[in-house]
């Protein structure tokens, strides 16, 4: 059961917040910020996924000195058939309980959950894997709760 | 500004075009922020020539974050106490997306109001690539 420690700042949350198009101050303008009703920087509501950040071991970063899936020289850096992502985004929740902010330090401890399987005229066999976060505050206090599904496909989907 | 009870009814909507045009950068930029570096979103040549697909597309949670610029416009900073999606369909480069919140249900708890919202977030040929619901705490 991995736990990782998620330090919020300021700066990674301007950033999160540009990448999704949003430019509401609340995420970006200390003084704005405070004025208002949050009374300071707040994260966005899908920041919490961001923890990706700090899993020393997250395979969806390319890491120094290790042969990487996405192309180089070649269409992939792996011979073969290249590990695939570990499947597609099929569901995710999100419990605040109140939202991150800069100064916090997350502790983010991930369990599996369930899993299922389905059959799809569109992709083949489908494997749903469950997976929960939950985000606890330097006082061990519950911040969030993140419910992900994941799905891998027989087939890609969408490829038309 | 919070919502208030008062002033709302269920069916009420509150629409909004969250991306116009997306780009294959902006896919990148939420790789860089978020730390999801998946070539599925960030390399066109592995994406078509390895994997299979048309064109690199965006992450899910792009998708989510989308969206929910939508719904903390409409709710309020801090207001949300619940937010939950599934992605239907995927969102290429080039897509423009509108998303919609609609009042399900107004409610009290322990003296606090909250509106329950329906979520739909639809493409530029209506076909609708997350579905969801989210919770907000509102003023009276």
């Amino acid at each position: 059961m991995p736990t990782h420690i998620f330090p919020v700042e300021a700066t990674h949350i301007m950033m999160f917040a540009r990448a999704i198009g949003d430019t509401n101050p609340v995420y970006h303008d200390a003084a704005a910020a405070a004025a208002g009703e949050t009374g300071g920087i707040i994260a966005p509501p899908t920041f919490p996924q961001a923890v990706a950040q700090f899993d020393p071991d997250y395979p969806l970063r390319p890491k120094p000195g290790q042969p990487w899936f996405g192309s180089g020289k070649a269409a992939s850096g792996i011979e073969g058939n290249p590990a695939t992502s570990g499947g597609l985004h099929a569901e995710q929740h999100f419990e605040y309980h109140r939202h991150p902010r800069p100064g916090d330090v997350l502790s983010v401890e991930i369990r599996p959950g369930k899993t299922w399987e389905k059959d799809s005229r569109r992709a083949g066999k489908l494997i749903f894997r469950e997976r929960i976060a939950e985000y606890r505050d330097q006082r061990g206090e519950l911040v969030v709760t993140a419910r992900s599904v994941a799905v891998t496909t027989e087939r890609p989907v969408g490829a038309d | 500004m919070a919502l208030k009870a008062g002033n709302l009814a269920v069916g009420d909507t509150h629409r909004a075009r969250v991306v116009e045009n997306l780009t294959r950068t902006q896919l990148v930029q939420y790789a860089g922020a978020s730390g999801d570096y998946n070539p599925l979103h960030t390399d066109e040549v592995y994406t078509t020539q390895k994997a299979g697909y048309r064109s690199v597309f965006a992450h899910g949670m792009l998708t989510m974050g989308l969206t929910g610029k939508m719904l903390t416009d409409y709710v309020g900073d801090g207001r949300l106490t619940r937010f939950g999606v599934r992605f239907t369909n995927q969102v290429w480069p080039g897509d423009t997306l509108d998303a919609t919140a609609t009042v399900a249900a107004l409610r009290q708890e322990g003296g606090q109001h909250f509106v329950d919202l329906a979520l739909s977030t639809v493409n530029q040929d209506g076909v609708e690539v997350i579905s969801g619901s989210a919770t907000a705490r509102i003023d009276p």
